[in-house]
């Protein structure tokens, strides 16, 4: 209680006032201490021992204790300690093992008061006793803590902690007669200062050396511990076993920990190698650090608090010959730099995301998040209302999953499978692809097939019947006079692709898709009647203006929610074709037909009203074959290319480039087929379409897709009796050392070509088991089995 | 013989040459301990090398050894196989150790290295010549590394290195630094299948062995007096007893007799000083071995005294840089689980002890051992501050120096007399111990230099 009154009064005498500042010392600094009154910080290192008055603007050197003109080794300082009672009295651990004591009340210039020479090695702690003037405690490399009283000569007792050398002794605040002492061998020790024959309590805390330990300044069981493990492990010592309460995971070897004053979960560390930041870390948030200091350009050596009462001040020194005082407000919190959000797929299309508990909860109200096919999972954590950094840490977690059945992508793995890429002429190839999009469903992309088979082959190869047939419903006009048909495309099938590519924002990828046909038909519409490139959103209002109800509702509100959407370019190349149409009577017909067939079909979607549409294509055969080369239409492949590639079907976009080939690669860059190809192999592998994905490596032209088959190439055989991996060579085991491979023929190790027979598993070398059987059918092992090579 | 091969028949006697065949454990009548550290051998290796055979005369550290070797070579890590292996012929070769060149040579080719890099370093990729200058200051006066050396290396455009890598390499390179060491002090010979490893002509017409020649082992090197070497045979006996003596006087009055601060400091300066004549005899250069010598450049680069030459390079002070608070976390950060297969390795090496000297049982030799530890560190100019080098002078007379020196920093030099004229009355297991202390020593030493630099770079 004495020490309660002493400290008001030393916050009501001088309120602290400061700011984030530094200054220059002259060598690097292995540790700093602060005087009682928060006014003076010593700092001591290999050749530097002074003290500095701290002022409201800057430091002031007040003092040298570094006097006389030899250098001697027992001011090189591996640690210092200002005495809490006394302002007059300093300790100093030398790295030559010799302790030495400073009174700073002495009229000469050298201030050295006494000097213990008991420790054999470099002594790394020197600690004061919180309450008692006269006790001074030492830790050293040798593995002894030594107890000095300072009116007596020598050490009054010597604790040996039975191991290598101790790296923090500190006494507990709490209990008078109690100090923590940590070992190089990872253990931490409990010691009774009256009883120097045997420890108290030991128990290993962390994995290689414990550096540093702090006793919590209120709670009196509370350690924290520091080691070359880049862990701060809080321990709670009031219970029987030591028991770890908090852990907090650094990024380096932890030097130093200090808890802050008045903030029970709060902690400071600085680190040994590596990371010159001091950090500030709430145990409670292990992973984030509260604050961080960044002003050092080399390690952090020491740290302190500048007063026992004040959570803002922090001190400290680095081996770049600093000296800092921080200032908690002008900390910079990693905290505000992280991303409050996170989001992320699952396998099977389910969506997580996390979120700040705040953000969530005000924005769940306004969104569609708890819709009727999403099941949102929220997980809460348990807060503490009285602490300051508790709404921080908590954020919340929902999961969003898909519909049942919507996530069906069995077009995609059919479409995969049964496409042909290579091997055939061209016309066959896309005859074929033309006949399996039509199977599964998917008109436009059948079309799609069939115009490019037009376009890029011989068209006295097409039979015109072919060419009706797949046209399909409502193109009984196609005249053969003139030698043009059209195509319609059914979109049901395009809009559900879309969809399930996409498993989240349905609205989306439908509205844009609705755009797109509706731009279709407006295109169309328009060239027909006016003839003139009019923007499409201007069009949009033109086909409301006509017939079509059921597209109304969508493409308006999609616009309306949506207003950054621009209507696909996509569809403008398709309109380019229709520029060259002559004009028929057929196609007023069939822009008549094609919205009631497209009506009939949207029972497909459920979502959106409206998901179904449809495009209207006319080609002319005609005006191709008697004046365009292919390489006219290349441009307007590759744009058909994008298309598809931008609506997701990255699997027409890439099976179009291979089948094409050298027709259409040129024209797209290397960069673009490239992320196709890696998107589309990506894709058929998580389908588990080996094969396909295989056939597409190969059969890409781009050096990046065709290496992936060149790399991880190694084949990796496991033991056959510990069944783990072989690392290094394929025929002894390294785990467990026997040879994994015999020959069951000579009995020799298998070092090459391994041949087994797949009933009885026993084999060898090939030439030897084909000789074998060549004179037995019996397995050479003698296990009875018939091998059957063949 | 009937089937007219030739069958090559071994050279040399057992594993050593230094010490008789029937000293070294024959294999066949290990215990099981020892049984399943050769079987860890033969399957990491593929082979038992003599290394080994001499080596298990202390199983403990052994059964280390051949684990951080094993992870160094064969399991992940940021360099390829053979890069490994090649590095590993690089740093063997600096001291010229054929032996080690030859089994490495072996094992490059085996994980597929390309036969043209053995032509010389100006064959290998420009990314492995550029560690050459490492290679050689590490290797010979790791004092004068710089972090301009571990930048030259990380920003050289399109062959430079990655941190990951370098510390990779840079273990590498000192593991076969000090293991070249070892294999010199000890003697190892040939192995079988390499060069000089044996011989087709029947045993009865020659007994001539390849690497006494290449190591200057032959008889008119015999007949060198080394300046130590003439102590009489009487005088040994007293040897063991006089050390003893002289470490129970010095753990008595340590505590009484309390030396000044300067004469502390300048004890370390003395031991420095005096380190540079304890080699005296030759300094004839031994011409290397052609097929090794293709692998460096610059033969006439060798060990220099660190005080012998003009520049004042400053001390080396382990109380700010030391391996288990700074390079341990190095290490272990740019090459996970190394640091701690090493940081093992130098404790069991450090504390290892079997509390015997000679024919004396229960024997403290902690007082020993650190001088022999901390006198190798002197050589290199690191310092200890809680350490009297006066200790030093006390503990190791001139011809255990000679031989220290020898085998730490000019190994290729190291002769069978050296070997037989120190510490006439110990075991050779005692002097194999000596071997594993100097060369862990060596290591720490030239690890410390390399990681300090790369520490520097870094900040």
């Amino acid at each position: 209680m004495e020490k309660m009154s002493r400290v008001t009064t030393a916050l009501g005498g001088s309120v602290l006032t400061g700011r984030t500042m530094h200054c220059h010392l002259d060598a690097p600094a292995n540790a700093i201490s602060v005087c009682r009154d928060a006014a003076q910080v010593v700092v001591a290192g290999r050749s530097i021992f002074k003290i500095y008055a701290i002022e409201e603007e800057q430091f002031v050197e007040k003092l040298n204790l570094r006097v006389g003109r030899k250098p001697s080794l027992n001011l090189s300082c591996a640690d210092v300690v200002w005495h809490q009672m006394d302002e007059n009295l300093l300790a100093t651990a030398a790295t030559n093992g010799v302790v030495v004591t400073w009174n700073l009340g002495r009229p000469s210039r050298n201030k050295q008061d006494q000097l213990f020479t008991e420790h054999k090695r470099t002594v790394n702690k020197v600690c004061f006793h919180p309450t008692e003037a006269h006790v001074l405690l030492s830790g050293s490399q040798d593995g002894f803590m030594k107890c000095f009283d300072l009116r007596r000569k020598d050490s009054v007792s010597t604790f040996s902690g039975q191991s290598e050398s101790v790296r923090d002794v500190q006494f507990s605040i709490r209990d008078y007669f109690t100090f923590a002492s940590t070992f190089e061998n990872g253990n931490v020790q409990l010691w009774d200062i009256r009883r120097p024959d045997r420890c108290e309590r030991m128990f290993t805390a962390h994995n290689g050396p414990v550096f540093c330990c702090d006793w919590h300044p209120e709670d009196r069981g509370w350690l924290a511990t520091g080691g070359r493990d880049k862990m701060v492990k809080v321990w709670d010592m009031t219970t029987h076993r030591a028991k770890e309460v908090h852990c907090v995971q650094t990024i380096a070897s932890v030097a130093r920990v200090k808890w802050r004053p008045e903030c029970r979960h709060h902690l400071a560390t600085c680190s040994m190698m590596v990371d010159h930041n001091i950090y500030v870390w709430d145990v409670r948030r292990p992973f984030v650090p509260a604050a961080m200091f960044e002003e050092h350009r080399d390690v952090t050596t020491g740290i302190a608090w500048r007063h026992p009462h004040d959570p803002s001040f922090l001190l400290s020194g680095s081996k770049d010959s600093t000296l800092c005082q921080h200032l908690f407000r002008d900390a910079s919190q990693p905290v505000e730099r992280a991303n409050p959000e996170g989001l992320c797929y699952g396998l099977f299309g389910d969506l997580a995301f996390a979120a700040k508990e705040s953000l969530v909860a005000t924005e769940s109200g306004r969104k569609p998040y708890t819709g009727d096919r999403r099941h949102p999972i929220f997980f809460k954590r348990k807060l503490d209302p009285a602490e300051p950094f508790a709404g921080l840490a908590s954020s919340a977690l929902s999961v969003f999953e898909m519909e049942p059945g919507s996530g069906s992508m069995s077009w995609f793995v059919d479409t995969a499978e049964r496409y042909a890429l290579a091997g055939r002429p061209l016309a066959e190839l896309c005859d074929h692809n033309a006949k399996v999009a039509r199977e599964l469903g998917r008109n436009q992309v059948a079309q799609t097939w069939t115009m490019l088979r037009i376009i890029y082959c011989s068209p006295g190869l097409v039979p015109a019947t072919n060419l009706n047939h797949s046209v399909g419903k409502g193109s009984s006009c196609g005249l053969p006079l003139m030698n043009s048909f059209n195509l319609k495309d059914m979109a049901p099938g395009l809009g559900s692709e879309t969809r399930l590519d996409r498993s989240k924002g349905d609205t989306r990828s439908d509205t844009v898709l609705l755009d797109s046909s509706a731009t279709l038909i407006t295109n169309e519409d328009n060239e027909e009647t006016e003839g003139s490139d009019v923007p499409a959103d201007y069009l949009l209002g033109d086909v409301e203006g006509e017939e079509d109800e059921l597209y109304l509702l969508d493409p308006e509100h999609a616009h309306s929610e949506e207003p950054e959407y621009v209507l696909p370019q996509e569809a403008f190349p398709l309109r380019h074709e229709i520029v060259d149409t002559p004009p028929g009577p057929e196609h007023l017909q069939d822009k008549a037909d094609s919205p009631h067939v497209s009506g009939s079909e949207a029972d497909a979607a459920s979502l959106v009203p409206m998901d179904s549409s449809f495009s209207l294509i006319s080609v002319s055969h005609a005006l191709y074959d008697s004046r365009l080369p292919p390489d006219f239409f290349s441009a307007l492949v590759c744009d058909m290319l994008r298309f598809y590639a931008e609506q997701g079907d990255v699997q027409m976009a890439v099976s179009v480039l291979i089948v094409l080939g050298e027709r259409v690669r040129k024209d797209i860059d290397e960069q673009t087929q490239e992320h196709w190809y890696t998107s589309y192999i990506d894709l058929l592998q998580r389908f588990c379409l080996w094969n396909v994905s295989n056939q597409v490596v190969k059969l890409s032209t781009s050096r990046a897709i065709s290496c992936l088959n060149q790399a991880s190439t190694t084949l990796h055989v496991n033991c056959s009796h510990c069944k783990r991996p072989m690392s290094s060579r394929g025929w002894i085991c390294d785990r467990c050392h026997r040879c994994a491979s015999m020959c069951a023929v000579c009995h020799h190790v298998v070092k090459g070509l391994f041949v087994w027979c797949q009933g009885c598993s026993h084999g060898g070398h090939l030439q030897h088991i084909m000789k074998w059987l060549e004179g037995s059918s019996h397995c050479p092992a003698g296990c009875g089995h018939l091998c059957e090579y063949s | 013989m009937e089937l007219g091969i030739r069958i090559p028949r071994p050279l040399g006697h057992g594993p050593s040459r230094f010490i008789p065949e029937k000293e070294i454990l024959q294999v066949g009548s290990e215990d099981a301990q020892m049984h399943t550290l050769f079987a860890d051998s033969f399957a990491a290796l593929g082979r038992l090398d003599n290394i080994t055979l001499v080596m298990v005369f202390h199983p403990q550290y052994l059964e280390s050894f051949l684990k951080t070797q094993h992870y160094l070579l064969q399991m992940d890590g940021p360099l390829p196989l053979h890069y490994r292996h090649y590095i590993g012929i690089m740093a063997a070769a600096r001291h010229q150790c054929s032996y080690l060149v030859n089994l490495h040579v072996n094992d490059f080719l085996h994980v597929g290295g390309d036969p043209k890099w053995l032509n010389g370093l100006e064959n290998a990729p420009q990314k492995l010549q550029n560690l050459g200058e490492l290679n050689k200051v590490l290797a010979h006066r790791p004092w004068l590394i710089t972090k301009e050396h571990i930048e030259g290396l990380l920003k050289a455009e399109e062959h430079s290195w990655s941190l990951a890598e370098l510390v990779h390499a840079v273990v590498l390179l000192t593991h076969y630094h000090s293991l070249a060491s070892f294999t010199f002090g000890c003697g190892i010979s040939p192995e079988i299948h390499c060069d000089g490893g044996h011989t087709f002509r029947p045993p009865s017409v020659s007994n001539y062995c390849f690497c006494d020649i290449t190591n200057g082992n032959h008889s008119v090197d015999e007949m060198q007096v080394n300046s130590a070497g003439n102590v009489s045979v009487s005088d040994s006996f007293f040897e063991v007893e006089a050390l003893m003596e002289k470490m129970r006087q010095l753990q008595e009055c340590r505590d009484e007799e309390e030396a000044s601060q300067e004469e502390m400091a300048s004890r370390f300066e003395i031991e420095k000083r005096e380190s540079m004549f304890v080699f005296s005899s030759d300094d004839e250069e031994a011409t290397p071995a052609r097929d090794v010598s293709r692998h460096f450049e610059d033969t006439s680069y060798g060990y220099k005294d660190f005080s012998r030459h003009g520049m004042h390079v400053p001390t080396f002070r382990v109380q700010d840089y030391c391996w288990e608070d700074h390079g341990y976390s190095l290490v272990n950060r740019l090459y996970p689980d190394v640091g701690q297969l090493i940081d093992e390795k130098f404790h069991i090496a450090y504390n290892l002890t079997y509390n015997t000297m000679a024919m004396h049982k229960d024997v403290d030799t902690s007082m020993l051992r650190r001088a022999i530890w901390n006198y190798i560190h002197c050589m290199f100019g690191i310092r200890y501050d809680d350490y009297d080098y006066g200790e030093i002078n006390q503990l190791l007379d001139r011809s255990f120096k000679v031989y220290i020196k020898t085998v730490v920093c000019t190994p290729e030099k190291v002769t069978k007399r050296m070997y037989d004229s120190f510490w006439r009355q110990f075991k050779h297991s005692e002097k194999v111990h000596v071997n594993l202390l100097l060369i862990e020593a060596r290591m720490q030493a030239e690890l410390l230099y390399a990681l300090r630099a790369i520490t520097r770079y870094m900040t």
